[in-house]
């Protein structure tokens, strides 16, 4: 899978104790993209043990009525996810993590394939039993427009 | 078939998974994840953890499995082939660890029928071999209701 990683410059890249301290609305995660090819929904399908031939033949995603071949929901969703574990740098301080569904991304059968932005943003911060919790939503968008929806996640920030 | 009698169902439970390094390595690089603690033992020990941590949604690995038999058992009556994942909650009660040993309960949460179609609402309880809650996951699966609507 290729893509450009998350922008080291970014002062939100990585949280600490100390920066998380200064975590409020409107924070800008570290956002990236990738390109996924066949190739890759072919990985993810083994990985996860998903093999719905939608997400691999061309056949059966035209019998289907898709407009071709389109990545698992749950790959784009790990890889919205991938925004939180780059910020956080401890997956343990992800308390919750959910989204819909809302548009396929299309897979062409090239060696460019298809291009996915990632991002997020801080939507709230707030106390839970003395720890702050920042609620961020994630963003994963194909030709320019979303493919998940109200993707959201909770976080529970060091310090 | 599909209908409101199967709301408040509890599946008997499944398991135990054992959770895998090497399938936590391989489930990262499929997502692209190249963060230590998906890969570097020691990183993983560094950070508190007895072994490597898997990434977030990985729970769908071993709670789809389960999901999908219960689709695809004649008695539900689920048209499985046109079916479209709607929606995915993850809760996190702790990380889930390389050497974890899970059971996935699933439970019948809410069955919608609208517009022809059915949504259906999963819940999986997903503990450790000690008992103790480790996820909570939501699955809303959407597929057309046919003739038994």
């Amino acid at each position: 899978m290729s893509g450009s990683p998350a922008d080291p410059a970014n002062p939100a890249a990585r949280l600490t104790p100390e920066s998380a301290a200064a975590v409020q609305k409107g924070d800008a995660l570290p956002s990236f993209t990738v390109q996924l090819t066949r190739a890759d929904l072919v990985r993810y399908a083994g990985a996860s043990g998903d093999l719905n031939p939608i997400h691999w033949s061309d056949r059966v995603a035209d019998v289907a009525g898709l407009p071709g071949v389109i990545a698992h929901g749950m790959l784009s969703m790990a890889l919205a996810g991938r925004v939180l574990t780059a910020w956080t740098g401890d997956p343990a301080s992800i308390r919750s993590y959910g989204t819909r569904f809302t548009r396929p991304v299309v897979v062409p059968d090239d060696d460019t394939g298809a291009t996915v932005e990632l991002s997020g943003t801080v939507a709230q911060v707030h106390e839970d039993g003395g720890s702050r919790v920042a609620v961020v939503d994630l963003t994963a968008r194909f030709e320019g427009r979303t493919v998940l929806g109200r993707a959201r996640a909770e976080v529970l920030l060091p310090g | 078939m599909v209908d409101q009698s199967w709301v408040g169902h509890v599946l008997d439970p499944a398991g135990p998974y054992q959770v895998g390094r090497e399938k936590i390595r391989e489930f990262a690089v499929a997502i692209g994840d190249g963060d230590p603690l998906f890969h570097d033992l020691d990183a993983a020990r560094a950070a508190g953890h007895p072994d490597l941590v898997a990434p977030p949604t990985f729970p769908v690995c071993f709670t789809m499995p389960v999901i999908e038999a219960f689709l695809r058992d004649p008695a539900f009556g689920w048209d499985y082939t046109r079916m479209v994942h709607g929606d995915q909650r993850i809760a996190y009660h702790r990380p889930v660890r390389a050497g974890d040993e899970l059971t996935t309960v699933v439970h019948v949460d809410e069955l919608r029928t609208r517009a022809g179609n059915h949504m259906l609402t999963l819940r999986c309880e997903v503990s450790d071999a000690a008992g103790a809650p480790v996820a909570t996951t939501h699955t809303m699966l959407v597929s057309p209701a046919g003739e038994d609507a």
